[in-house]
């Protein structure tokens, strides 16, 4: 007689397998799969969601594509033989020293010569994705806190978190200042965090920011810089948004602020970089570290071996970034295009009764709908965020997926998009507003 | 100034093992045909370096592929804002297919159980992240990879508790030894979350049997377990016996579709069987979609470049090109690996047989000056610094018999491996000299020692014989006191 023996489950995968922190629940993401299924095209699918929730620059790719044809040997194994042979087997985790060498000149042209990269302290990653979670890991032990101001990239919640076991802490910042870090906000989130018994290891800031589009001022980094020096703890500084500052001179690096300090107490700051933003190349994976600590380098480069970049794109980057007349013109027309679209979509968000908060980088505007909310809430904001995804046929980012604690305010990019796309989007704002306008009329 | 984590200040990086340490002493001094030609040969790296003569002609036929272009049309913007985790489609379509053509095409694998992860270090560590928790231990045959100890153990906290395999069997894995690490995980109050073999193996350089296979899957079965299998040389099998993955075995046994099925994973990558470690390109296979699932979303952490997908989708997708180039490949390595062997035989050096790999596991126990790994240290640091040859000692692999050494072969010119062979058999024959002289002088020592002993003992026997005992045996004592002080002299010289 057989017996029936119940199966028992499956073995279990690990707590970070299973755990929500990857962070993809959040509206963020499912306003881009609303898009996937639906996607926007200017001759196929007109009635298409327009996807204005993911910041990526394509505004300057021309650029990029006609250096490749006056230089293709660069992209080819037009070098000769041995040239794809070495890069085939280049696995050093140093990185290749030309594109190292390319990628401190470049980080120096963005910030106008006011700061100075040395090579040797900079360790490759493949994207700022990587970069923020192996500095966290370098950081800070499991259960220990990170500070964050809000609003953030909704991202850092997998990337600062997820597997490190690292929490994040949030900075408040409110639209009373133009969401400006305070020092009082600095110390009220480190006080959070000693009552919830978190040993806060250090404090993260994306300047220019994600997603306000705004760049830090002088004073608010030197004070960020005086806080972490007087609670002895480190300052990340993500700046991948850089070369994408509409004006060269309202960036304002954690790297000048060392400079002018004479680089006292630098050995606790570390900036992230990446080329998906201001060039453009997310699919590449190309991020970075640069540490002011010898310890930190040092470890980040040993764990850089499970996140290098392609030896391939290194050396098609490291030809493309040590051209200076190419990366000069490059950085100085990407600037312009950016403003040119900011003044574009900031307009046509005013003819619509729409205001922004005043914006001079980035990929992005943030804008504030709380005036048509139904109520000044989280669930107010998602009803709102959901009427202008299915029916307005826009996937923009609400604020609450960024943390932000006021409601209303909404991520809306630019850059990912023709100019085309872009005038048909505000067209559909334009309609949007002057069909609530008439309904409350009607009220 | 805020300290760093513990994970940045421990050693679990394990870069002060000899295995790295090994290749700082090549860095520093590394061997070049004309500008070097005394430095230190690599023979502890595992690359495949035959046939990258092979890529460069296609490449030049199919300039496209690196020119980031279609049909002569410039992609370059569609794949710089190619970021999505889930690959390439046309590249993870041709990478199982290349799977699958190594294995025979005994068994077939869908493209979408396939997560991209930038190598196969990448792709271990997101398993363990994946499978395990901190704390938790996974099984592993010795002598494994070095790497190992980081890729697995370093940020996730997982432990690695060895199933110890030895020479007497070929170093094959037995029940008893798997059921002995498992209780030793167990002692040491430590969850076993799973086994993970290399297969074919480094260091050894072997295919594991069927029945090595077989034993395997029962275990994991029974203990409820994971199975991860790397299989990154599974290209690299250039004699028989033929490979045969987990995958091939699963399914022989019809145990495709239960529930172990879905706890074996395979680790794959393109730097051993293709030479491109550069590229970073590793793959994670699985049969369970919630792996699959949370993997994928962890490959954020390390992606494929899109420029680099494009390139080895076009490559891999020219069957014609691959099939030759897999032949050609294993050509070269059963010629580097015979040179290898039969080098060594010659200057009294057995290797395990190996059918496989970049390396060989070679046997210098017979050269120990005692049977310890200190003794084992000694001499790899002889045949580093005097013979100036890296390689890799088998403790660094974790090897519990003293003796055993890694010997890579496939990262050189059949003329450096005919130097470096020569370099070990003066240096043999120099260790024979000096043992033999050494012997004589001792068999010498001895036949001294046994004179005076004898004429001692003969002496006293006539002394006591005639009484004055005492005085006599006082009067040779100094002598024999002396030549002991002789013999350790001489020793000590030695």
């Amino acid at each position: 007689m057989a017996i029936e023996i119940e199966k028992p489950s499956s073995v279990r995968l690990s707590k970070v397998a299973i755990s929500k922190t990857h962070g993809e629940d959040s509206p963020y993401f499912a306003g881009w799969k609303a898009y996937d299924e639906n996607p926007y095209d200017e001759i196929h699918n007109q009635s298409g969601v327009i996807q204005m929730g993911l910041a990526e620059n394509q505004v300057s790719f021309d650029l990029l594509e006609k250096y490749l044809e006056e230089h293709h040997e660069v992209s080819s194994s037009g070098k000769g033989a041995p040239g794809f042979r070495e890069n085939a087997l280049f696995q050093d985790y140093h990185g290749l020293k030309s594109f190292r060498q390319a990628m401190a000149n470049f980080m120096e042209q963005i910030r106008g010569g006011k700061a100075k990269f040395d090579p040797d302290r900079i360790v490759l990653t493949a994207g700022a994705t990587a970069a923020n979670e192996l500095l966290t890991f370098i950081l800070a032990d499991p259960g220990d806190a990170l500070l964050v101001p809000t609003p953030y990239y909704p991202g850092f919640d997998r990337d600062l978190r997820w597997r490190t076991g690292v929490k994040i802490v949030p900075i408040h910042c409110n639209s009373s200042n133009n969401f400006q870090i305070t020092p009082e906000a600095l110390e009220a989130a480190y006080q959070s965090a000693e009552s919830m018994d978190l040993k806060v290891r250090g404090i993260l800031i994306t300047n220019p920011s994600n997603p306000l589009g705004s760049t830090i001022q002088s004073s608010v980094l030197n004070d960020i810089l005086d806080f972490a020096v007087h609670k002895n703890i480190h300052l990340v500084s993500d700046e991948i948004y850089s070369g994408s500052t509409f004006s060269p001179s309202e960036f304002v690096s954690i790297a000048e602020i060392l400079r002018n300090r004479n680089y006292k107490d630098a050995e606790r700051v570390h900036i992230v970089y990446s080329l998906s933003k201001d060039l453009g190349l997310p699919g590449f994976r190309v991020g970075t570290i640069y540490s002011y600590n010898d310890d930190v380098v040092t470890t980040a480069r040993r764990m850089s071996s499970f996140t290098l970049i392609s030896s391939q794109t290194q050396h098609l980057l490291a030809c493309m970034l040590s051209n200076h007349e190419f990366t000069q013109n490059y950085i100085k027309t990407n600037r312009e295009r950016l403003n040119k679209r900011y003044d574009m979509i900031i307009q046509g968000l005013k003819k619509a009764g729409i205001e922004c908060l005043k914006g001079n980088a980035g990929l992005f505007c943030w804008m504030n709908l709380s005036p048509l909310l139904n109520e000044p809430t989280r669930q107010g904001e998602l009803e709102l965020w959901n009427i202008i995804l299915n029916q307005v046929k826009l996937n923009i980012s609400p604020g609450s997926s960024c943390h932000c604690s006021e409601p209303g305010w909404f991520r809306v990019c630019f850059a990912n998009m023709s100019e085309q796309t872009l005038r048909v989007a505000l067209q559909r704002i334009h309609k949007f507003m002057e069909q609530r306008k008439v309904c409350s009329v009607n009220q | 100034m805020g300290l760093l984590s513990r994970r940045a200040t421990c050693n679990t990086h394990g870069q002060d093992s000899s295995y790295f340490q090994g290749w700082q002493e090549y860095k520093k001094n590394p061997y070049n045909e004309v500008n070097n030609p005394n430095g230190i040969i690599q023979m502890g790296l595992a690359e495949n370096q035959l046939c990258l003569d092979l890529l460069e002609p296609w490449l030049m036929k199919n300039p496209d592929a690196l020119g980031l272009k279609r049909d002569g049309i410039s992609i370059f913007k569609e794949l710089a804002l190619f970021q999505d985790y889930n690959g390439f489609p046309a590249f993870k379509r041709a990478l199982v297919d290349f799977m699958g053509e190594i294995r025979g095409n005994k068994v077939s694998f869908d493209p979408n159980h396939v997560v991209l992860t930038a190598g196969a270090t990448s792709a271990n560590e997101t398993l363990m992240f994946c499978l395990a928790d901190q704390g938790d231990a996974f099984l592993l045959p010795t002598p494994y990879y070095p790497g190992f100890d980081r890729d697995l153990r370093w940020r996730t906290g997982v432990e690695i508790v060895p199933i110890h395999c030895t020479s007497s069997n070929g170093f094959k894995v037995t029940l008893p030894a798997i059921e002995q690490a498992y209780r030793q995980a167990q002692k040491r109050k430590l969850r076993v979350k799973g086994v993970l073999i290399t297969n074919p193996s480094n260091p050894l350089g072997t295919t594991m049997a069927r029945d090595e296979l077989y034993l395997l899957i029962n275990f994991i079965e029974d203990k409820q377990i994971h199975l991860i299998s790397d299989e990154i040389y599974a290209g690299t099998v250039f004699t028989s016996p033929s490979f045969v993955s987990v995958m091939e075995v699963l399914k022989d046994r019809n145990l495709d579709q239960t529930q172990v099925w879905e706890r074996v994973h395979i680790v794959y990558s393109l730097s051993k069987d293709l030479g491109l470690p550069g590229f970073r390109v590793g793959a994670i296979y699985s049969n369970d979609p919630v792996v699959v699932s949370a993997a994928i979303k962890m490959s954020s952490f390390g992606l494929v470049s899109s420029q680099t997908q494009y390139l080895l989708s076009a490559m891999l997708f020219d069957k014609k090109f691959t099939k030759e180039y897999m032949s050609e490949n294993h050509k070269r390595l059963q010629k580097q690996q015979k040179d290898l062997v039969s080098g060594l035989e010659k200057a009294g050096i057995r290797c395990l047989d190996s059918n496989a790999g970049l390396f060989c596991w070679v046997d210098m126990r017979h050269l120990l000056k005692s049977n310890t790994f200190e003794a084992e240290m000694e001499l790899w640091q002889k045949i580093v610094y005097h013979v100036k040859i890296n390689i890799s000692p088998g403790s660094s692999c974790h090897c519990i018999e003293p003796g055993w050494f890694r010997v890579c072969f496939a990262n050189m010119l059949e003329s450096t491996l005919k130097l470096a062979i020569q370099r070990l058999k003066s240096f043999v024959s120099s260790i024979a000299m000096k043992s033999q002289s050494h012997q004589e002088l001792k068999s010498l020592r001895r036949k001294a020692r046994n004179n005076w002993v004898s004429r001692l003992s003969l002496q006293s026997f006539y002394d006591r014989e005639q009484d004055t005992t005492t005085e006599v045996s006082f009067s040779y004592r100094p002598h024999f006191m002396s030549l002991s002080n002789i013999a350790a002299t001489l020793d000590a010289a030695a």
